[in-house]
């Protein structure tokens, strides 16, 4: 190879080789405009969101400037937050999450230990069925969710319709699957010695689980925390199926059912609404982003 | 008292048997090395005994109780790791300390141990680590801590120095020596290496294939191994192995290694293979070290030949030289001043009162 560059240099053709550190600017400068490119365009909106919210309902229909406020006013944020129902969303709202995110971690931490590691009769293809579960749409479980709970009425006298612990039942569906194929597979990357250096310790399957699989698994337990609190949080389309009552409702679905009258849109307060209901999902992940980022990238290399 | 007694142990994956039947007898205090090739069953041997596999036939006994059904834990054994397994959420006492506190053993007690632990180990000043904050060697300490703040009736080692680079390899080993010598529980060790097993043991066992080829010292097994198996694996460079005919002629009994290359069968040996003259399939098997440059005394079952070399390995205190004879390679060991160039012919002297003659058909040492 050498010969053959001296050879290429001679006959008059040098070759010209680009400085490192130039070829890394450029590509510095490609990540910077993309990354831009990126940001304006999912910032927007919650910008939009803020500054809207900061408007009189005047200001807002008289269409000047729609990006500047020309009298600032929190009376949107006052409102709303004196109001006793969007209060009672919220509660709503964060009673559900919390018992899901509870739920699901139950559910999804011991299963997930399970499929990992007790290697039992159809345990591969049982943890397949998992994850197969996660991609039936929501959209198309709602109705068969009707006819079940239907039948536990006419059984039972249970009334499911219509209240918002109903959703603790539901939301588990979607976020346990999930949560249990994350587990699995941070579960899956710590190595077998150390469950059986545990069990020559002494440990049973459950101190395996609670004194060492939780502890070193502990950003994948944040991720899929930050995940099924997500899912509940954010879940739009069973609670506007399931439930109706005013003091029934979550966020999402309170904000567009009680501030949108007929044909009239009190938008100041519905953006007000989304942007303190976009906040409680937005300071967890402040808090958890350092783990979650290591918990998505766990197992991708050694150690 | 903490014998370790393996009757006709069997291990079989589905349908195939990785270990075939081994019995081994392990002597209280003993330290036992179990070496073979990979996929030789030593592993599967050392984690049956430590209950982490099932076995599929015959018997265990630690301290004379069969322990064929029992759990791990009250097995009474201490294990250390290849990958050292060390629970990277605990700094290294709580490491230490973990099986002990399952067994709700007194803090004070704990305590004690651990401190005593450490001290065998130099590894007082690392308490407060965390696994990923120490060396691989410290850490290889730390897994060793841990069986031993058990105080268990065996300990077993899986490969513990493979994943260390080959200066602290030497040093553990040396580490490892010393923490038996003064602790002296029974022990059962795992290696690929057979230098680790030499310098380790005080018995050697060599498996192949499932089965126990030999146990023995390691100077048993280096100079009366009993098949072509331990012979070629027990030592580096390994043995020659030289195909040869016996021959009668002329009332004495004669090695031919090819057309032109005949050495006399030692006079102590003659009774012992005038059996096998003229038989097909017999390997002669002669050391590296017996392969040596000449010098002006010869003893009586010496033997001087000249051979072209090929290949010149200087090695600092010594050289190594190949040579083919019947279309094998074979390996010495010469003095580095002796001269010897590539190309050049030789004079060799084989010293043959250690030469093995082996029947390649069944791999025995005759």
């Amino acid at each position: 190879m050498a010969n053959a560059a001296i050879v290429a240099g001679t006959t008059g053709r040098p070759v010209k080789y680009r400085s490192m550190s130039r070829d890394r600017r450029w590509a510095m400068r490609w990540s910077y405009f993309f990354l831009v490119l990126f940001v304006i365009f999912f910032l927007t909106p919650p910008l939009y969101m803020f500054i809207t919210s900061l408007k009189s309902s005047g200001e807002i229909s008289a269409a000047k400037n729609p990006w500047w406020v020309y009298a600032p006013t929190l009376s949107n944020y006052a409102e709303l937050l004196g109001q006793n129902q969007f209060l009672v969303f919220f509660r709503n709202s964060a009673l559900v999450s919390v018992c899901v995110v509870a739920i699901t971690m139950v559910i999804s931490i011991s299963a997930a230990f399970a499929l990992a590691r007790m290697k039992f009769w159809g345990s591969a293809t049982l943890a397949t069925g998992v994850f197969l579960t996660y991609l039936i749409p929501d959209s198309l479980l709602f109705i068969p969710l009707f006819k079940m709970f239907a039948f536990v009425r006419d059984t039972t006298g249970i009334e499911l319709m219509n209240h918002w612990w109903t959703l603790i039942i539901i939301y588990p569906t979607l976020s346990v699957p999930f949560a249990t194929w994350i587990m699995i597979g941070y579960f899956a990357s710590i190595p077998k010695e150390l469950d059986e250096a545990a069990l020559i310790d002494g440990a049973s399957w459950m101190q395996t689980l609670t004194r060492i699989f939780i502890p070193v698994a502990m950003p994948g337990i944040i991720a899929a925390t930050i995940f099924s609190f997500t899912v509940s949080w954010a879940q739009f389309l069973y609670p506007l199926a399931f439930t109706t009552s005013a003091d029934q409702l979550v966020l999402p679905v309170g904000i567009v059912t009680t501030l949108i009258k007929g044909d009239v849109f009190n938008w100041g307060q519905i953006m007000t609404g989304a942007l303190l209901g976009a906040a409680p999902p937005l300071i967890i992940y402040a808090f958890l982003m350092d783990y979650y980022i290591a918990g998505l990238t766990a197992g991708a290399t050694k150690g | 008292m903490a014998q370790v007694t393996l009757r006709k142990v069997i291990k079989k994956y589905d349908e195939v048997l990785a270990v075939r039947g081994v019995d081994l007898d392990i002597a209280d205090k003993e330290f036992i090395v179990l070496v073979g090739p990979s996929g030789c069953g030593k592993s599967t041997t050392l984690r049956m005994i430590a209950g982490l596999e099932e076995i599929s036939g015959g018997d265990i006994a630690i301290g004379g109780d069969v322990v064929n059904d029992v759990p791990p834990k009250d097995r009474d054994i201490a294990m250390v790791f290849q990958n050292y397994a060390l629970y990277p959420h605990m700094n290294v006492y709580e490491n230490m300390s973990f099986g002990l506190k399952l067994k709700r053993t007194p803090r004070q007690e704990i305590e004690r141990r651990v401190k005593q632990a450490a001290q065998i180990l130099d590894i007082t000043e690392l308490l407060d680590r965390k696994p990923k904050q120490l060396s691989g060697g410290q850490r290889q300490r730390v897994a060793m801590g841990r069986a031993i703040v058990r105080d268990p009736k065996v300990f077993l080692f899986d490969e513990p120095l493979s994943n260390l680079d080959a200066k602290l390899r030497v040093q553990m080993r040396t580490e490892i020596k010393k923490v038996h010598q003064k602790v002296r529980t029974t022990t059962v060790y795992v290696t690929h290496d057979q230098v680790e097993a030499m310098t380790l043991a005080d018995r050697v066992v060599v498996m192949n294939a499932g089965l126990i080829e030999q146990v023995g010292s390691p100077n048993d097994l280096y100079h009366s191994p009993t098949t072509k198996f331990v012979a070629g694996f027990i030592g580096s460079p390994a043995m020659n192995f030289i195909p040869c005919q016996v021959e009668q002629a002329a009332g004495a009994l004669r090695m031919r290694l090819n057309d032109k290359l005949t050495v006399p069968v030692p006079a102590s040996r003659t009774n012992r293979y005038s059996s096998v003259a003229g038989k097909p399939n017999l390997v002669l098997g002669l050391r590296p070290e017996h392969i040596t440059e000449t010098r002006p005394h010869i003893e009586p079952d010496q033997h001087d030949f000249e051979i072209p070399i090929e290949v010149v390995e200087p090695m600092g205190m010594e050289t190594l030289v190949y040579f083919t004879i019947n279309g094998t390679e074979v390996c010495g060991r010469i003095n580095p001043n002796a001269g010897g160039a590539a190309g050049q012919p030789m004079k060799l002297r084989a010293d043959l009162s250690n030469m093995h003659l082996i029947d390649d058909t069944t791999g025995k040492v005759l």
